[in-house]
């Protein structure tokens, strides 16, 4: 049969599979590992949105969470009951009209990726001009605002004490199904024309707007893109730890990210999804390093501090010593597997 | 808002703009070299605070000489940073560089955390720091007339070595050209670790002021200094040491002054420091006062 | 009607003039030559026509539409190309794929039906593939077209930047000095090949060129700048015999030789 039949039925069935585990998963795992299960997800989420700004477009950006904050705020301002609005805006109310407003999580998730892409654009602009070191401090800064506004203004956010008892909705439907949607959007779009023009901008901007890439489209459209799956991460990590506040969306989430981009490869999306995995796993193992231990009834107690310092040893191993992460720019694909077990097949 | 009170404030701001001076021109001066953001700096800052407290609490050395081996160990550890972690990333892309920059500073913030402990400690003050003094009617805390008095001496050893040491003039060749430099024979990582040198033995000198001033001391304390310094040195024009300082003062003042006359808007104080850094990197990539 | 046409441009930069007056007429077809000591401004120019730099003066007619201050991207896709003095290549990206990011400027298809994978997208990119392979074909580079740009030699870097450049399907196109570090044989193939795809394409083409076999080879007309200035502009035989053109290349004495 033709080779992209093929690979449509292959890509069908790998999606098929994912169903059925999730399917055993909710009936026999341990709410533990579901747990991990729906944060791998959710970094999945977060690390290929963040890989396609930084990673392919070549923009450093810093400002994820800040993209995640406001996906996060504006979903749980949009599904919260008004009853739950009110236990939690004690001090001062929320305005009108979020304060009568409830709308299903479907939509709520819909709007807060939209308004995400919305601030991921006005981020974008006046990016345009800067490169290397002065775009990371402009994003890094544009993130540090946005959570600083969200601290203070208490009739909309409830400033530093949040939103808390959220609805669980983030199951592993949910998580899953929206990195599945994260990684076809972002696979499709950069083996695309339009990928290949975003490629260019990476590897040199005076060349690619000479062959007529408009920078400010397509610089424009990284980052509304990887903002609105950055909006849809935030929105389901608040759901899923049940709390908002503008802590969670520090520069330590974004680090723990680019940790994430890096290990995995800054221009492969397979990288960061195996390095997602693999980081979400290790941060919970390390966790219990963190927490007091009991081993043969010897009382070890905890090591605050480990995991992070376990993640900047390691983003300095691998920028010192593996640059290109993981996977460089590779990506997994059925073609390349076709290559090496069917190596007489050629296009 | 009484005259007085006014004057304290300001006495406040302008100390406080020399502490920020003095870790700002780090920043300015590995910039202008190595077109590199130092993150790890502001962390360097706080290292430098947590040498000394370690050598009185722990070496019991006399405070005099516990300062002077912090201010030489945070000169070893910011020329150890660079061999380390910038030096082999010398010919790679930028990315690396910032990336390596940025873990550099999380390992530093987490390294104090499990080997000092996240809880704040006291830092020692002698007594001479501790004094207040009354200078016609205005309430000024000695470290507020110590601070400006050592970092213009500072300021002024290092204004002399760059402009009448081989060393300064190496360090503004490679500046101005790196290859040229490179090519005319001068020795350029010697010249970095040098810059590095300088840089974090003024941090290290500001870290020493500032925890006498705020004696609490605690793994992330670098971070709200870093920040401000960082934001001043790029006001002031990133590169320039003159800019660094100015800066300094500008960020200094100001951030007293708005909690002082708007105190409405002080929760939205970092907001500010970012904006301004916005601002000027958008339209005045140079710095407000231009390119030394 | 002309395909370029420059009304006494002129480019400063803070107090340096650095192309005083330039008038040029380019008519379909065409084979002119650039050409002039190093500095005279010449790549000056062509950073005017590409829209990398805006006149202080004067305005710039590309088949009688004004362009002079246009974005680069946009006279790109009216159909100006140009290639680079030192290769810019987008070294990370296959042979295959440079070509075809040339072919991104005229492209229907909206990001949408990108993502959502079009039938009308799928069929554009077939066609994007097939014009990219033949463009290789064309610069003998079809061989190499999954390898990386930045791992091939020198040449065949330059031969690929040609072909980049020609997938945008100008109609106008600007070479800078693309027979720099060449051999005399690599230089007579280029001479070859300029003239091959002209005829191909019907391109219009502009050359800047030190090498003189190859301008004075294949260069219907030269204009020969210095200092900004234009001194001659005329046939080969013309400009060989100008003694203008000798002094500004090799100084006053040598126009008594």
């Amino acid at each position: 049969m033709k080779k992209k039949n093929l690979y449509f039925l292959l890509n069908i069935s790998i999606i098929m599979l994912i169903i059925i585990f999730i399917i055993i998963a909710n009936k026999k795992f341990d709410s533990y590992v579901i747990r991990i299960l729906n944060l791998c997800a959710i970094y999945i989420i977060l690390g290929v949105s963040l890989n396609l700004i930084n990673g392919f477009t070549g923009q450093f950006s810093l400002g994820h969470a800040g993209f995640m904050a406001i996906g996060a705020y504006v979903s749980a301002l949009l599904y919260m009951s008004p009853e739950l609005k009110e236990e939690n805006f004690f001090i001062t109310p929320l305005i009108w009209p979020l304060s009568v407003i409830q709308i299903p999580f479907v939509f709520s998730l819909i709007i807060a990726g939209l308004v995400s892409a919305g601030v991921g654009f006005l981020v974008g602009v006046p990016c345009l001009r800067l490169k290397g070191d002065y775009l990371a401090i402009v994003t890094f800064g544009f993130s540090e605002i946005i959570r600083v506004i969200f601290n203070n203004l208490q009739n909309v956010t409830n400033g530093p004490i949040g939103l808390k008892g959220l609805p669980i909705y983030t199951n592993l439907w949910w998580s899953f199904g929206i990195a599945i949607l994260t990684v076809l959007v972002v696979k499709n779009l950069i083996n695309s024309s339009y990928g290949r023009a975003l490629k260019s901008i990476r590897e040199n901007e005076t060349a690619a707007e000479a062959m007529g890439v408009n920078l400010f489209f397509h610089k424009s459209l990284a980052f509304a893109i990887g903002a609105f799956f950055a909006g849809l991460g935030g929105a389901l990590l608040g759901s899923f730890i049940m709390t908002v506040d503008p802590n969670i969306f520090s520069f330590l989430l974004t680090f723990q990210l680019i940790v994430i981009v890096i290990v995995g490869g800054l221009g492969s999306i397979t990288g960061t999804v195996i390095s997602a995995i693999i980081i979400t796993v290790l941060m919970e193992i390390l966790r219990s390093v963190e927490a007091p231990m009991n081993i043969f009834g010897l009382h070890v107690p905890g090591i605050p501090g480990m995991r992070m310092l376990v993640f900047a040893i390691l983003l300095m191993t691998v920028v010192l010593f593996f640059k290109k992460g993981l996977m460089g720019k590779k990506e997994w694909s059925w073609d390349g597997l076709l290559k090496k077990y069917f190596p007489d097949n050629e296009r | 808002m009484t005259l007085n009170v006014f004057l304290q404030n300001l006495s406040n701001g302008i100390s406080l703009g020399f502490l920020f001076a003095l870790i700002a021109i780090g920043y300015s001066m590995v910039y202008g070299i190595l077109n590199l953001i130092n993150f790890a700096h502001g962390d360097i800052f706080m290292m430098a605070t947590f040498f000394a407290y370690y050598a009185i609490t722990f070496f019991s050395l006399p405070w005099g000489l516990a300062f002077f081996v912090a201010i030489f160990l945070t000169i070893l550890l910011g020329v150890s940073v660079d061999r380390f972690a910038y030096r082999p990333l010398r010919n790679s892309p930028r990315i690396s560089c910032l990336c390596s920059a940025i873990g550099m500073s999380f390992l530093l913030e987490n390294f104090a955390i499990v080997v000092f402990g996240g809880r704040p400690k006291a830092f020692f003050r002698p007594e001479i720091f501790t004094k207040m003094h009354i200078i016609s009617g205005v309430r000024i805390h000695s470290v507020s007339i110590i601070t400006p008095v050592i970092a213009i001496l500072a300021l002024l050893v290092l204004t002399y070595i760059i402009h009448h040491t081989k060393v300064g003039l190496a360090m503004r060749a490679i500046s101005r050209d790196f290859d040229t430099a490179n090519l005319m024979g001068i020795n350029i990582n010697k010249t970095i670790s040098f810059t590095f040198a300088i840089g974090s033995g003024l941090a290290a000198i500001g870290a020493i002021l500032w925890a006498l001033r705020y004696p609490q001391i605690y793994p992330y304390m670098g971070i709200f200094p870093g920040w401000r310094a960082f934001a001043a040195a790029i006001m002031g024009g990133i590169g320039s040491i003159r800019g660094a300082t100015l800066g300094g003062f500008l960020v200094g003042v100001l951030s007293i002054m708005i909690v002082v006359f708007l105190p409405a808007l002080a929760g939205y104080k970092d907001a500010f420091i970012f904006i301004g850094v916005i601002i000027v990197l958008l339209f005045k990539p140079k710095g407000l006062f231009g390119e030394e | 009607m002309s395909v370029l046409k420059t009304d006494n441009i002129t480019m400063q930069f803070g107090g340096l003039t650095a192309v005083s007056n330039f008038i040029i007429e380019v008519k379909e077809g065409e084979l002119v030559g650039l050409i002039g000591p190093n500095g005279a401004g010449k790549t000056t120019i062509f950073n005017m026509l590409t829209g990398t730099y805006k006149p202080n003066k004067g305005k710039i007619y590309f088949y009688d539409k004004e362009i002079n201050g246009k974005g680069i991207d946009r006279i790109t896709s009216l159909g100006i190309a140009r290639t680079f003095q030192n290769i810019r290549l987008f070294s990370d990206l296959s042979v295959l794929d440079n070509v075809k990011v040339g072919a991104h400027v005229h492209i229907k298809s909206s990001v949408w039906k990108t993502i959502a994978r079009w039938p009308s997208y799928l069929y554009e990119e077939e066609n994007i593939h097939e014009r990219a392979i033949s463009l290789l074909k064309v610069v003998h580079l079809e061989n190499l077209k999954n390898d990386l740009a930045g791992s091939l030699p020198y040449g065949e870097q330059r031969r690929l930047e040609i072909a980049r450049a020609l997938a945008t399907s100008p109609k106008l196109l600007l070479l800078d000095e693309p027979a720099a570090g060449m051999n005399p044989q690599e230089s007579k193939d280029l001479m070859e090949f300029i003239i091959e795809i002209q005829n191909r394409f019907k391109l219009t083409i502009i050359l800047i060129e030190h090498d003189m076999k190859v301008v004075m080879g294949i260069c219907k007309r030269i204009i020969v700048l210095d200092y900004g200035i234009t001194i001659a502009e005329g046939n080969p035989i013309q400009i060989q015999n100008n003694p203008e053109v000798i002094k500004a290349y090799l100084g006053v004495e040598a126009t008594y030789a």
